[in-house]
């Protein structure tokens, strides 16, 4: 209020609330950064005593963790790395298709006294709570999820993938992934909706003109349009199934293992779940082994953020 | 030497927090305190006193500070269930005036609490004794509730946590429950992810009863792969309750209407019950490495063949100095584990935390440590 005041008084015009505007702008550019290197130092000096510290005492402390199961921090933190990226993974395959379907419901098939409510209700989903999701999970989709994958081991248990027996209660990754599948449903919905609704017109009505069926202009002009936002919503949802961790940890059943065996309880952990489950017990060396957990978690998103922005600027090359 | 920085800053806080409550209370107490010193025994204290420890002890700590503040209106005390390695961690740092701790002080710890204590070492007496229940999920069989128990020996145990056994009707478990019908259905193992005190009793009783069925060491967390992994007592028993065949183990105040084991004591099975709990703690002897002074530390029998004890339980002890460098906190420590270990302390816990109230005897003997305190 006050620069525009000033711009009122000052007939030099709006010099002045230029440069106001041009300080917030650079401030809020460089705090991004700031808080960005912060998180980094916090995690390098944290994680540090777990590098550089008494290694016998390091060593104790992760046998404190894992009950013997693993000596050194490559030990501890393998597995976890594994199961984070199996759940997120799986979570993306199952929400990939269903997102980028209901996208391109709303933006081309549904009429738009559907299509409006209908994203309204794909945004609402994200807005829960990540922990209501959890017990959701936990207490009612476990439960019930049982018996479908007694069924898929039964048909499909000739998939390693797929093989049995099936954990019951089935607290496994596989009950996990669905519910992450579902939490990062509308990141990638919302976003590839946005991009689909932008392509252009006058592509469409050519392809559509030249006898194009719809399915036909839709891969002619939609999906090659929207390529990159597609990829780079589905980046997003897969940070989000990365870092998620009160739903994980309300369901999953955790274990210290490289194992593709969803369906059986006790093979995976992931990172964030492990921090929040180990944290409350954790001495300071353990807090600085989580952290260095942390630190990893930090790197994959990282990579993984990065090798989105790659794709998507070949993509729009 | 990088201390717990998040800790230590709290640490800080609550400290000068402490401080100013009790700078601020300073005038009026000494002169409530010397109006009412000639009608009632105890000396009113009144100021914020902080502990912090074992969540197994939570739900009796708040009932036992209802009571307490009862008692003495002016004391705030708050309780801050981080576990029994933080509550311990925190305590040798001086911010909190008690611990609560599902293991008794390692011999560092003690020595470590010289800098803590106003003079002498830290001691730990036992406050709470809960039993630990083996509980199942065999709904459709009908062995829920607490009319039918299965029976089972320590080494039936051990294999079934290890998955050595692996379906209800295996003979191990068959020969000892002759009079039940038990179903074909395979068992799931369920049991702590989280570190616990509860894993660690419940260890240490499997692997004194079951000798090398159990080739695990005792520890907080969970040694193998069997079965399922759930946080909390809360996710033990829902993860059992969500389906039949599944074992695990918890509080025995939460079992609600699941089954629950009798465990081989002797030649009888013994199921839990507060009782039976408190028994074996009167039949067990102290542990000899304590010899710190003032310390109770009971060294639990499992093997124990007293008629109608139940060996699988959790005894949580309380830390605190023989003196302290304000004396207002040594009065409160004082008047806290008088009240804490009382026949009154002990019903109340037992009620809301379903826990065994202990014997007169380890009363008497606990009472000479708290005595100790020195409150000049």
């Amino acid at each position: 209020m006050s620069s525009q005041t000033s711009v009122a008084e000052h007939s030099s015009s709006g010099k002045t609330s230029d440069k106001v505007f041009k300080g917030i702008a650079y401030g809020a550019g460089i705090l991004i950064l700031v808080a960005l290197a912060a998180v980094t130092l916090f995690l390098l000096m944290r994680a540090l005593p777990m590098v550089t510290g008494n290694q016998k005492q390091n060593e104790e402390t992760i046998v404190s963790f894992t009950g013997g199961q693993a000596t050194n921090f490559l030990q501890y933190v393998g597995p976890l790395v594994f199961g984070t990226v199996l759940v997120s993974a799986l979570a993306l395959l199952l929400a990939f298709p269903v997102a980028v379907g209901i996208a391109l419901f709303i933006s081309h098939y549904a009429p738009k006294k559907i299509s409006t409510p209908l994203s309204y209700v794909v945004d609402l989903l994200a807005a829960i709570p990540s922990v209501v999701y959890g017990l959701w999970g936990g207490l009612v989709l476990v439960p019930h999820i049982t018996g479908f994958w007694t069924w898929v081991a039964k048909y499909l248990g000739w998939i390693p993938l797929f093989k049995g027996p099936v954990a019951n209660p089935s607290r496994t990754v596989a009950t996990v992934a669905v519910v992450l599948a579902v939490m990062i449903l509308p990141i990638i919905t919302s976003v590839s909706r946005d991009i689909f609704v932008q392509a252009p017109r006058l592509q469409q009505e050519a392809a559509l003109a030249m006898g194009a069926t719809k399915w036909e202009m839709i891969k002619l002009a939609v999906i090659p349009f929207g390529r990159s936002g597609v990829v780079s919503a589905s980046m997003l949802g897969l940070g989000r199934a990365l870092g998620e961790t009160m739903a994980v940890l309300m369901i999953l059943s955790p274990g210290l293992g490289y194992s593709f065996n969803i369906l059986q309880a006790s093979k995976n952990q992931t990172i964030a779940a492990n921090i929040a489950a180990q944290f409350p017990e954790a001495n300071e060396l353990g807090v600085s082994t989580l952290i260095a957990t942390g630190l990893v978690l930090f790197l994959i998103t990282f990579l993984v953020n990065f090798f989105a922005r790659k794709i998507t600027e070949k993509a729009t090359v | 030497m990088r201390k717990n920085v998040l800790i230590r800053s709290v640490a800080a806080i609550s400290g000068l927090v402490m401080m100013a409550s009790l700078a601020a209370c300073g005038d009026n107490t000494s002169s409530t305190a010397e109006g009412t010193s000639s009608s009632s025994a105890a000396v009113q204290i009144s100021g914020e006193f902080a502990g912090a420890g074992a969540s197994s002890q939570q739900s009796a700590v708040e009932a036992w500070q209802a009571g307490f503040e009862a008692k003495q209106p002016d004391a705030k005390i708050s309780y801050d269930p981080s576990g029994s390695g933080a509550g311990v961690t925190t305590f040798l740092t001086g911010s909190t005036v008690w611990a609560g701790s599902d293991a008794a002080l390692t011999s560092d710890q003690v020595t470590q609490s010289k800098s803590v204590c106003a003079s002498g070492t830290a001691f730990d007496v036992p406050v709470y004794i809960s039993p630990i229940a083996i509980v199942y999920n065999l709904k459709s069989a009908g062995l829920n509730g607490s009319s039918k128990h299965v029976n089972l020996d320590g080494e039936t145990i051990a294999k079934i946590f290890d998955g050595k056994i692996t379906k209800w009707n295996d003979d191990a478990i068959k020969t000892q429950n002759p009079d039940i019908d038990l179903p074909d259905l395979a068992i799931t193992v369920v049991h702590r992810s989280d570190k616990s005190g509860t894993t660690k009793n419940f260890l240490s009783y499997v692997k004194d009863t079951a000798g090398s069925a159990w080739p695990y060491d005792v520890e907080e967390t969970w040694p193998n792969q069997v079965g399922q992994g759930a946080k909390g007592t809360s996710g033990v028993i829902s993860t059992v309750t969500q389906a039949e065949g599944t074992i695990g183990y918890a509080d025995a105040s939460q079992v609600g209407t699941l089954g629950s084991a009798a465990v081989k004591v002797g030649t009888k099975y013994v199921a839990y019950s507060a009782d039976a709990a408190a028994k074996v703690v009167d039949a067990s002897p102290k542990d000899d490495t304590a010899t710190q002074a003032n310390r109770v530390v009971i060294k639990l029998d499992h093997n124990t063949t007293e008629d109608g004890a139940y060996p699988v339980v959790l005894v949580s002890y309380d830390i605190a100095c023989p003196a302290y460098k304000d004396t207002k906190n040594a009065e409160f420590a004082k008047q806290w584990l008088t009240y804490v270990v009382s026949e009154e302390g002990q019903k109340t816990a037992a009620e809301t935390a379903g826990s065994a109230p202990m014997s007169a005897s380890l009363r008497t003997e606990v009472m000479k440590s708290i005595n100790a305190i020195s409150t000049k």
